[in-house]
């Protein structure tokens, strides 16, 4: 069971994507786990052969406890599908080397194929909860929603039809939905965690996004809607190509001492639905083009609504950037999530007088929040990164 | 398309994006990304679906057009929808 968050002491199995004797490779997706943060997919890390399923569905098991056993590979024993039952109880997060890319694990076929082939849609909170009333397994249903996924409206009519009736599986009930009192928990428990242990110290800068403004409405005027990017992308680019500059912000303080990131992974916070946040992480932030770095943003954000985030996501941000968007405030000063050191926070991008040249000019500007962990670094270091990120942001087109 | 065909088809997308908003009551004129909470990836999503849907392409400019449903009603039918 692996851990999803630096406060996660146990999961529920709530259903299994392979069965004994199904090969799996590293980055297969083998089970799904109800946690408070919604249903997530846990990868594995290995290669082999199911022996052996330890956990069956609907049981609640500690994190680090191993939930399947492989055969088929050297020192042939339990194996949990992510990090070791000792840094799991530690709530480390560690990164784990062998991920892949996040929006690069598309649906695939499972190696040994599942009963009915089933179709992996991504399913709205609304929707599995109600499938689970119904008895109805979501997973069968063909989704209409956005990117395929599964709605209310989808559960809804399956129910109306015999056959789907039919098609209802006892582990559809036990899957239970999104729940936002214990996300609400979950959220509490680091944050308490966050500002009792870490020395927190804050820097803000007022950036110009003219150019950057500029430069995305002439990107996107020849883009289809599909294509187009948003002011987000620049910004998490930004972003994560000054940690390059600084790189003490990017990684984790444990056990007494601060541990550098295996590579920028740039965790993206989400706001969920009926609320919450969920902050999954881009692989490589840092190397992904623009139009790349859109596409998996749009997918995590559409996954992390729908309950289909993946395990190895969630535990191995090496940095965040939680962004109001553009309804939102004028700033926000984060809370940095532990093990990570350091959080930028991006108000909303309005236009406001700016001095050009001796002239006041109205731009669209935008307040950059750097909160970061004094005992790695001190405000010096953060407004270089700072510094960083506005020069990154005035040549668009380098990003 | 009738205007009660193009209005159908909105509520449509917006109820694929904004699930739990499915019923909520959503007057002609409000705006949309207030009444159903949606962010800029939301209104994004909104705008590819009404693409994909009608084939119109909607540029970024002519986005406030489409901020409320009889916006997005007659935005649509002016395209020929």
């Amino acid at each position: 069971m692996p851990a999803l968050g630096a406060d996660m002491e146990a999961g529920i199995l709530a259903e299994w994507l392979v069965e004994p004797g199904a090969r799996v490779e590293p980055g297969d997706i083998v089970c799904v786990v109800e946690t408070q943060k919604g249903a997530i997919e846990v990868e594995i890390f290995e290669s082999g052969t199911v022996a052996e399923l330890l956990v069956q569905v609907g049981e609640e098991v500690p994190v680090g406890a191993p939930l399947a056993r492989l055969g088929e590979r050297a020192g042939q024993g339990a194996v949990t599908p992510e990090p070791s039952p000792a840094d799991a109880a530690s709530g480390s997060g560690a990164p784990q080397p062998h991920l892949e890319p996040a929006a690069d694990r598309q649906p695939q076929p499972t190696v040994a194929p599942s009963p009915a082939g089933r179709s992996r849609s991504p399913v709205s909170p609304a929707a599995r909860r109600r499938a689970a009333e119904l008895g109805i397994d979501p997973a069968r249903l063909v989704g209409t929603g956005i990117d395929g996924s599964v709605t209310l409206a989808d559960v809804e009519a399956a129910a109306r039809t015999a056959e789907a009736a039919a098609a209802g599986q006892p582990s559809a009930a036990a899957r239970r939905g999104f729940d936002p009192s214990e996300m609400r928990r979950a959220i509490g428990a680091a944050m308490q965690r966050s500002k009792r242990e870490i020395p927190h110290y804050y820097l803000d800068q007022s950036i110009d996004f003219g150019p950057a403004a500029s430069w995305l409405e002439a990107a996107n005027r020849d883009r289809p809607p599909a294509d187009r990017l948003l002011a987000a992308v620049l910004l998490l680019k930004a972003a994560a190509l000054a940690l390059k500059e600084v790189p003490e912000l990017n990684g984790t303080y444990e056990d007494g001492a601060f541990h550098p990131g295996s590579g920028i992974r740039v965790g993206w916070a989400i706001a969920l639905r009926g609320g919450g946040l969920v902050a999954p992480a881009i692989l490589d932030t840092e190397r992904q083009p623009l139009g790349e770095l859109m596409r998996r943003l749009r997918d995590l954000v559409q996954r992390a609504r729908s309950g289909g985030l993946r395990a190895s996501e969630l535990s191995s941000a090496s940095f965040t950037v939680s962004s109001v968007g553009e309804r939102g405030a004028e700033a926000v000063t984060g809370v940095i999530y532990p093990p990570q050191v350091a959080i930028l926070g991006v108000g909303r991008i309005a236009t406001r007088p700016w001095v050009v040249d001796d002239r006041v000019l109205p731009r669209p500007v935008v307040v950059l929040t750097l909160a970061a962990d004094h005992r790695v670094t001190d405000g010096h270091k953060g407004s270089v990164y700072l510094a960083a990120v506005d020069r990154l942001l005035q040549e668009p087109e380098k990003l | 398309m009738t205007d009660a065909e193009r209005e159908a088809l909105v509520r449509d997308v917006l109820a694929a994006i904004a699930p739990e908003a499915a019923d909520v009551p959503l007057a002609p004129d409000a705006d949309l990304r207030a009444a159903l909470d949606l962010d800029s990836m939301d209104y994004l999503n909104v705008i590819i679906a009404l693409h994909e849907r009608t084939g119109v392409d909607i540029p970024e400019r002519d986005y406030p057009a489409l901020f409320t449903l009889e916006g997005a009603v007659a935005y649509l039918g002016a395209k020929g929808v």
